[in-house]
């Protein structure tokens, strides 16, 4: 078995495990990323609407700054995010866009002079002034005061990453593509590495770290309908809640996008409506404005999701052999912005659709998104509970997200804390030595081993691994969607219990030598069954709607129960995750109040630590 | 009553020394809108589950599923099979390392090639985070990203002459990134320093001009006017060098 050694080691070579390996690898550490794929094709890259800083450059955005990026994030969150981070995240925010532009990124730029935009379908004026041409540009996005979401036309995640992985190419990070972390090495104390599958041979190898980052991505793929990637299964995740120690925080907090295409699921950009798409129902008209009348099409991603879905279920929605759906509409923007601000989207709809967005109405309705939960660590990055392991961007709860995440903060939240977390991972690289405990090791890769030798034997049982995984898929689908409620929660939970039984007895029908497409399934298919089950077991246990996480049994944000953040850990032999809570934020730098879209009435909080809780703040 | 669809796939795993390279043959009813990535999913969960391929976004952006579809590259989750007869082959695109089926190494073969063309900015300039960002016009902003599309799915080199036969040649992806690099006033690179890494048979002067690069590109980018371009500096570059050689103070002329 192949052993390697390194001072750090990123699980992950997204936008954000690349941006921390060139944080340390800028300091002189050794480092080396590990990756199920080639990094450029990681799910970064089909990042297309933006990254938002608070630059104020574009006259939409003049006026703009990190206190009021801050606001927007910590209203976004519903109040859900730790406030330090989501500061910490606004500040630092600028300077990352603008070392990108140092980088190589080719950010759209201000053209001065007079301009159209849309907004709710109506064509309005404005001016970009002079002084401001050549610096970078904003564009709209959901939830935001301000134009602030910079980008290059609508592939800013392709251009990011690309950029990023070029950076790692110059400072020689070290990229072991096709690798597959199974399992975490530590002691219970401090972790020590990884144990991975080589997708190319299919060997165990063991990778020793001082540090090890998780930065895997999202767990969309428990979903049915997602936009996310195929290889978004939460692998991170399941590394982290595998060791019984280390939290997943606020699992249930999952959002919805409110423009996948039907039927595919694949995502068009936020930037349509940013850019003055409209939504409209099977009479060809909006209603959007009907429900939220200030930010109509542009409130955050959870509201959007449910006025859609509210709007399908009063039958306005458009029949169609996939169900229900709505249309999005941005052939009154024109072929000339088509073509380039928003040409991925064109591509997406001639392709996959047969639909030509600049005569025709796109169809869409929401599909699951975004995984605002993820490893629990502290404002540093640092997980809790293992010394030596950290988590950076989608696969962390970091937690600048709350309960929902704007628009454009996923892109910068990688590329953020990326940076964040990589300065204070190489301070803790300084001067620090691990003890690698070989019987450790051992015992980790042992394991491991009998792990892969029983399912290839069949031992404990025949089960299809891709029937599990539609099970998985099927139960959260129906149980913890959009709307959620105390009968449908508590069936998905039933009937995930059941299929967790059944996802112990995985067998493998194929017996090939080397790579083995369906062992890397079924090393990965009990971990998504106790990620699903963490998602409908702590979405049962809230009792309160906030951001994503909707109750129709309980519409009310309940700030006097339940603002606190889930902690899921996992007890081995358990069928069910053990939940801790914990407060959300240490500094209450903007206090509980209303987010001024979506409707919900707030129960406020008694805790005299939320400053100004018993004095609710108005917009 | 879809149509139904006879797929050849060809099938090798290098790793086992009983393997002998054959397609395979599979059955599958078409379905409405169906893809080339429901199809081979459909086959591996439903038929084959030791079948190779590679997917990623499913949605054009990533470039893994590139291969070679009744004999053309293109990504294969794009490609609908009402678009194609009922007889389709499937065969991994050549050039890169095969690593089972349809699956090849392309991450080995992009990352050399990045390294190859030190594809990064190249400044003496130190980034300073309080300074605002130099500026740049929104149009050449648009230009470079017009290049910057390119996913490194392979496409251009499975469908490059030369690249089939010298495995050493850089191929259009390496054209268009150094392209890319001497569009932007960022990288202080001069023409001389991308001659050096461009001369040469495995560089532009390598490039038999068959253009199926263009012709496959998936995501269309004007590989063509990038290989012309390119030609043209570096043959200006490559008579300064000559100069250089043969007339007293030629050397002068390159810088």
């Amino acid at each position: 078995m192949d052993t390697f050694y390194t001072d750090l080691l990123c699980v992950g070579a997204g936008l954000a495990g690349e941006r921390v390996a060139v944080a340390a690898a800028s300091e002189g550490f050794s480092t080396i990323c590990l990756s199920i794929v080639p990094p450029r094709r990681s799910h970064s890259s089909a990042a297309q609407g933006g990254m938002q800083a608070s630059l104020g450059n574009c006259c939409m955005g003049e006026g703009d700054c990190p206190d009021v990026h801050f606001a927007d994030t910590v209203k976004g969150s519903d109040w859900g995010c730790d406030q330090e981070c989501a500061r910490l995240f606004a500040e630092t925010a600028p300077i990352a866009v603008r070392e990108m532009a140092f980088w190589g990124i080719p950010w759209n730029r201000v053209v001065a002079g007079e301009g159209t935009y849309y907004k709710g379908g109506k064509q309005y004026q404005k001016i970009e002034k002079k002084e401001m041409e050549g610096t970078i540009t904003a564009r709209d996005f959901g939830g935001t005061a301000k134009w602030r979401t910079c980008y290059t036309s609508d592939g800013t995640g392709h251009t990011l990453l690309f950029t990023m992985d070029n950076k790692v190419v110059e400072l020689g990070v070290t990229v072991h593509d096709r690798v597959d972390a199974i399992s975490l090495i530590h002691d219970g104390e401090t972790c020590m590495g990884v144990v991975a599958r080589d997708l190319k041979t299919g060997n165990l190898r063991a990778y020793l770290a001082k540090a090890t980052l998780i930065a895997t991505g999202g767990y969309g793929r428990t979903y049915r309908e997602t936009t996310n990637a195929v290889i978004n299964d939460g692998s991170g995740v399941i590394l982290a809640l595998d060791t019984g120690i280390v939290p997943f925080g606020n699992p249930e907090a999952v959002q919805f996008h409110p423009t996948g295409i039907v039927p595919t699921n694949i995502l068009v950009t936020e930037g349509c409506r940013g850019d003055g798409g409209t939504l409209k129902d099977v009479n060809g008209e909006r209603f959007m404005h009907i429900y939220e009348p200030g930010k109509q099409e542009l409130a955050s991603r959870d509201v959007v999701s449910r006025w859609m879905t509210h709007h399908i279920r009063i039958g306005k929605g458009v029949p169609s052999p996939y169900g229900p759906h709505l249309w999005l509409d941005i052939r009154h923007l024109g072929a000339a912005h088509i073509k380039t601000k928003l040409r991925d989207v064109e591509e997406i709809c001639n392709e996959f659709l047969d639909v030509d967005p600049i005569t025709q109405m796109i169809p869409v309705r929401p599909a699951q998104h975004y995984s605002m939960g993820g490893v629990r660590t502290n404002k540093d990055g640092a997980a809790y509970g293992l010394k030596g392991l950290f988590a950076a961007g989608e696969a962390a709860c970091w937690d600048m997200h709350g309960f929902n995440r704007l628009g454009g903060n996923s892109l910068a939240e990688t590329i953020v804390a990326g940076k964040i977390v990589g300065e204070k991972i190489a301070e803790f690289l300084k001067g620090y030595e691990v003890n690698i405990k070989t019987e450790v090791v051992r015992d980790a890769v042992n394991k491991q081993e009998a792990r892969i030798a029983a399912l290839i034997a069949g031992r404990d049982g025949k089960e299809s691994v891709y029937a599990v995984r539609n099970a998985i898929q099927d139960a959260l689908m129906e149980g913890v969607g959009i709307f959620r409620n105390e009968a449908d929660l508590k069936k998905a939970v039933d009937t995930l219990q059941v299929v967790y039984e059944r996802s112990k007895k995985v067998g493998i029908q194929s017996r090939v030598i080397g790579v083995n497409p369906e062992v890397a399934m079924a090393l990965r298919i009990q971990g998504m069954c106790r990620i699903a089950l963490c998602v409908a077991y702590a979405a049962l246990q809230r009792t309160e709607s906030r951001g994503a996480h909707a109750r129709e049994d309980y519409p009310e944000r309940n700030d006097r129960d339940w603002l606190k953040r889930t902690l899921a850990t996992w007890k081995e032999g358990d069928n069910l995750p053990t939940l801790n809570y914990e407060k959300p934020s240490k500094v209450w730098e903007l206090p509980p109040g209303e987010r001024g879209y979506g409707v919900a009435k707030i129960i406020y909080s008694e805790d005299p630590e939320v400053i100004g809780s018993s004095k609710p703040a108005t917009n | 009553m879809g149509r139904p669809l006879k797929f050849s796939v060809f099938r090798f795993n290098p790793l086992d020394p009983t393997s002998v390279p054959h397609m395979e043959t599979f059955h599958l009813e078409e379905t409405d809108a169906m893809t080339l990535y429901i199809a081979l999913n459909r086959i591996r969960e439903e038929q084959d589950p030791t079948l190779q391929f590679d997917f990623m976004c499913r949605a054009g952006i990533c470039g893994s599923c590139a291969m070679m579809i009744n004999g053309r590259p293109d990504l294969a989750c794009h490609t609908k099979t009402k678009k194609l007869p009922t007889d389709i082959t499937l065969l991994p695109l050549p050039v890169f390392k095969l690593i089972g089926d349809l699956s090849v190494d392309t991450g080995s073969w992009f990352r050399a090639m990045n390294e190859k063309v030190e594809s990064y900015i190249h400044t003496d300039k130190t980034f300073d985070p309080k300074a605002p960002e130099e500026r740049m016009s929104n149009e050449l902003a648009e230009e470079i990203y017009e290049l910057e599309r390119c996913i490194e799915c392979g496409c251009c080199v499975a469908a490059c002459g030369k690249a089939n036969i010298n495995n050493d040649f850089m191929g259009a992806t390496a054209f268009n990134r150094i392209a890319r690099f001497m569009l932007d006033p960022r990288d202080n690179r001069k023409t001389d320093e991308y001659f050096d890494v461009l001369r040469g048979d495995e560089g532009i002067f390598g490039c038999l001009g068959l253009l199926g690069c263009e012709d496959v590109c998936p995501k269309k980018i004007p590989l063509q006017d990038q290989l012309g371009m390119l030609r043209r500096k570096m043959g200006f570059a490559s008579i300064r060098h000559l100069f250089g050689r043969i007339l007293p103070g030629g050397e002068e002329a390159r810088k």
